[in-house]
């Protein structure tokens, strides 16, 4: 939920990136983040298991600049992945303003991917959301790999409504700040419709 | 969607400042700070100083967030205050409807008295909170409504 504070001059928005067990979500933080001037962005923060799993989420607040005199922050965070941490997943929903579905290009993951976007359409519906309705990017990341699914098929599986789908390899960063973008993009975009 | 943005007018900052200032002095808290249920930080009071208070302000909702879930699970509405309490510094935190009013206190105060303070402002805070979100803010321009593409772009070159 958006944040406008008059005193302060400063919006707040929340964007949660989400997708199954392993598909780069931390990656992309983590990519933000490294490339980010320091002075643009607050820590990372990573509840993680001992190996590095996400546990509860990771969080990044993201000052992307001045809009009217307003400083314009993106809260960031991700899901954990794994299916077992649906109550978690739908904690990190609440108050959302734009989601970006990290779908893991891998023919193996395929399964995953489906599962984790009704698994997104359930818990959002379950906060009082509508996908068809919020701000939304689908990524198809880790392109880089050699068992993949073609793009457009890949596409045409997971796309919902006609949202912008973006192509990545988060760990080298191409398409991250592609993806953060056009969710941002069309975040403000609902902010001018009032 | 579910929510409509919180706008929160120079005046009605100023006043929330002010109670939590007071609770600050009253309690002898280090920090004192507002934050809302989805980890945004509405105002913070006192030695803030290095404090991450955006990330402390998120972490706290999370952990509000996790803690009514456990609360849900055995039966319980939500679990209307959490202590943490280390060797040096604690933190103190009251479920205030939409509200988490965050204390961080140290030696100098006790989990009792920042526990007493903070019940005493909970009821003036709630209040003023609920006119914050139900307010009539038609006469604030949204600065967001004239805001052209080009000014999106801008933002990301």
């Amino acid at each position: 939920m958006t944040f406008i504070n008059y005193a302060s001059r400063e919006i707040n928005c929340k964007i949660v990136y989400y997708g199954p067990g392993l598909c780069g979500k931390t990656t992309n933080l983590q990519y933000i983040f490294d490339s980010t001037a320091p002075q643009a962005r607050g820590k990372l923060i990573s509840l993680a298991t001992e190996t590095d799993r996400t546990l509860f989420f990771d969080f990044m607040p993201l000052e992307l600049g001045t809009v009217r005199g307003f400083k314009t922050r993106f809260h960031l965070y991700t899901v954990p992945g794994q299916v077992f941490y649906d109550a978690s997943r739908k904690l990190i929903l609440k108050g959302v303003d734009g989601v970006v579905f990290v779908a893991d290009s891998q023919e193996e993951r395929m399964d995953a991917n489906i599962e984790s976007l009704y698994n997104l359409e359930e818990n959002l519906k379950s906060q009082g959301y509508d996908l068809m309705k919020i701000p939304y990017v689908l990524q198809l990341n880790k392109r880089d790999l050699g068992n993949i699914i073609a793009a457009e098929d890949l596409a045409a599986e997971l796309q919902r409504k006609g949202e912008p789908v973006v192509e990545a390899v988060a760990a080298t960063g191409a398409g991250v700040f592609d993806t953060l973008k056009a969710v941002a993009k069309q975040v403000l975009t609902e902010l001018r419709k009032g | 969607m579910a929510d409509t943005p919180i706008l929160l007018r120079e005046q009605q900052y100023h006043q929330l400042k002010a109670v939590l200032a007071r609770l600050r002095m009253d309690s002898s808290a280090k920090v004192v700070f507002l934050v809302d249920k989805d980890g945004q930080e509405i105002a913070s009071q006192g030695e803030v100083g290095n404090l991450d208070t955006t990330s402390l302000a998120s972490l706290a909702a999370g952990n509000v967030a996790a803690t009514g879930g456990m609360a849900q699970l055995i039966g319980e509405k939500e679990f209307p205050t959490l202590s943490h309490e280390g060797e040096r510094e604690s933190i103190h935190i009251s479920v205030i409807g939409r509200l988490l009013l965050v204390v961080v206190f140290d030696e100098r105060s006790s989990l009792g008295l920042v526990k007493l303070r903070s019940k005493q402002v909970s009821h003036q805070l709630a209040t003023m909170f609920d006119e914050i979100a139900n307010g009539d803010y038609d006469d604030l321009d949204s600065p967001f409504a004239g805001i052209t593409d080009e000014d999106i772009d801008s933002l990301f070159s």
